[in-house]
């Protein structure tokens, strides 16, 4: 028999039912991978007690033929969501020791299905980040490493520990979020599959606000059923978040092996950069041409505000972070330093409590925000917006059913590399992602091959609003075309 | 548009974070970086565009009026870092 914890999800799903093991087996050889992978400091807090009895009561639902669709199978969560009786800190000092009352909508739906908690994942601090590097736990190590190197990458941001928990086979999916691209981004940079729902999909309740116009939680996962399967128990209508959409929510795992053929793909020009990678562009034409094959028709396509997604994002993004951080006070909740008025216990708190990324995008957005630039910056961004989303809108009204592009201008990079002297070398990561939050449409990324120095590369598929069933079927397509990618374990 | 060190305190002092003089010259070039990257917004025209404020077009749900928690002011005051009777405390705030 197969280690079990490099089956796919779907597959232990199988092996639970016939009770070829048993989820107690299971989460056991799971808890153990975490053990032996603290160097990739991808866990920032393990829950093994309460796994152990979560598996033991999926047991015995299977048993009596009563689980639900992820009975049994041991997951990732992402320290943005709030977990009851269990730390949740977003990686950041300033919520400290905070330990929730509450459980957050999108985890109380995979506990509902039968899911099993293994521990909370690292990921940048507030989600700010495109590798891991903000978090106040220290960097993740990517399980992939450059061909005959010993240097360790970043897996990408913010969702680093979730994606790098996937790809080192330590849980068999993880719940992330993504802002700007913080699941598709480390998916990418990781070989795992990782998908942005459409906003308002997944309910926000419960997890820890960035910049709530474009967050939505997804799933990273091994494969694209697997994520489908994720997806599933994680969307849904909840009352307690009015952006939350209520329509049913489709059964995603059928989508795959839906065939494609007639569908026509969108090849947008503006994604060609000047300077991209020939690696990048031959991935990119390796992806078309497994769709054309599977019977998908290839248009070009033009979305003209693309150059003008990231600048936009950088206003609107740090400027609902200064207004939905501006919580973290020193007095209701987390840190508290002292001071000798409450304007001072404020400030102390918030310059001992949040990190340097942090800082900045908050500082970042109270300017834009305040008196004299509020139209110059805000305003002019949310039109900017308004034309991204219609570039979108435009595409998809010539028949348009997807549209296919890279998902990051490069492979992972080593830690401490980017961004030290200027924070925008960062912010470029997210130049293929971030117009999909923008315009709050889904979008999957899905491995895609590798570059000359062995490590993996993504493509990402953009839909339809709530039309994540075509990424789906696209997105294996791609992966029955590429195979699967597995890191040669070295921690 | 650039900001300079007075306009650094200044946001500094809104987003309530102390910080040290010694700080503000990096602080002052981190986010001058960032304005001039987002400078490029003023190229494009934008006459007529409605700002965005809803990126799904639906309407809000409403629920009636009506109290549908509550009675759990310990778990309101559970984190806090000081707290007397189920109150917040913070530093004296009038004289």
């Amino acid at each position: 028999m197969t280690h079990l914890t490099s089956l796919t999800l779907a597959e232990a799903r199988k092996g639970l039912a016939d009770k070829t093991f048993t989820s107690l087996e299971l989460t056991d050889a799971h808890l153990k991978a975490i053990e032996e992978a603290r160097a990739l400091n991808a866990f920032v807090m393990e829950t093994p007690d309460q796994a152990r009895a979560m598996a033991r009561d999926a047991d015995a639902r299977i048993g009596k033929g009563e689980g639900g669709p992820l009975a049994g199978i041991p997951l990732g969560i992402k320290d943005l969501f709030a977990t009851k009786d269990v730390r949740t800190t977003a990686c950041s000092k300033i919520l400290g020791n905070f330990v929730p009352t509450y459980e957050s909508t999108v985890t109380s739906q995979l506990w509902r299905d039968g899911a099993v908690m293994l521990g909370k994942l690292n990921n940048d601090e507030f989600a700010m980040g495109s590798s891991n590097e903000t978090s106040c736990f220290g960097p993740v190590g990517n399980p992939w490493r450059r061909e005959g190197s010993n240097t360790t990458l970043v897996p990408g941001g913010s969702s680093g520990g979730s994606a790098s928990a996937v790809a080192a086979l330590l849980c068999m999916g993880a719940t992330a979020t993504d802002t700007g691209g913080s699941i598709r981004q480390p998916a990418a940079f990781t070989a795992t599959v990782g998908i942005k729902p459409t906003y308002g999909r997944c309910s926000r309740w419960g997890i820890v606000a960035f910049a709530s116009s474009l967050d939505q939680a997804g799933p990273i996962a091994r494969t694209t059923r697997d994520a489908a399967i994720l997806l599933r128990s994680m969307a849904g209508h909840d009352p307690k978040d009015t952006t939350s959409v209520d329509i049913p929510v489709p059964d995603y795992e059928g989508a795959i092996g839906r065939s494609v053929k007639g569908m026509k793909i969108g090849i947008p020009k503006e994604y060609r950069l000047d300077g991209m990678p020939a690696e990048i562009e031959k991935l990119w034409s390796e992806g078309a041409a497994w769709l054309k094959a599977a019977g998908a028709e290839l248009v070009e396509v033009s979305l003209p505000h693309t150059k003008y997604a990231l600048p936009a994002y950088y206003i609107v993004a740090p400027a609902e972070a200064s207004s939905n951080l501006a919580r973290y006070d020193g007095v209701r909740y987390g840190l508290r330093v002292p001071g000798k008025s409450i304007g001072e216990l404020y400030e102390n708190t918030r310059a001992e409590g949040f990190g340097a990324e942090v800082r900045r995008r908050v500082m970042i957005g109270t300017y834009v925000l305040s008196a004299g630039y509020y139209d110059a910056y805000y305003i002019r961004a949310q039109k900017v917006r308004t034309l991204i989303k219609k570039d979108f809108e435009d595409c998809f009204a010539q028949g348009i059913s997807a549209i296919l592009t890279p998902a990051t201008p490069s492979a992972a990079f080593g830690i401490g590399e980017k961004g030290g002297a200027d924070p925008v070398e960062m912010y470029l990561n997210d130049i293929f992602t971030v117009t999909v939050n923008m315009a709050g449409l889904p979008g999957i990324a899905v491995p895609a091959g590798k570059d000359a120095q062995g490590l993996p590369l993504g493509l990402q598929l953009i839909g339809r609003p709530f039309d994540e069933e075509t990424l789906f079927s696209l997105g294996e397509v791609i992966e029955q075309a590429a195979g699967r990618f597995t890191p040669v374990r070295w921690w | 548009m650039s900001v300079d060190a007075a306009t650094v305190r200044r946001i500094a002092q809104l987003a309530r974070i102390a910080v040290t003089d010694a700080e503000i010259p990096h602080l002052q070039g981190e986010l001058n970086a960032m304005l001039a990257f987002v400078e490029q917004l003023s190229e494009v025209n934008v006459e007529g565009v409605e700002p965005m404020t809803s990126v799904t077009p639906m309407a809000m749900k409403k629920r009636q009026d009506v109290v549908t928690d509550g009675e759990i002011a310990d778990d309101i005051v559970k984190n806090a870092p000081m707290t007397e009777n189920n109150f917040f405390l913070v530093p004296k705030v009038v004289e």
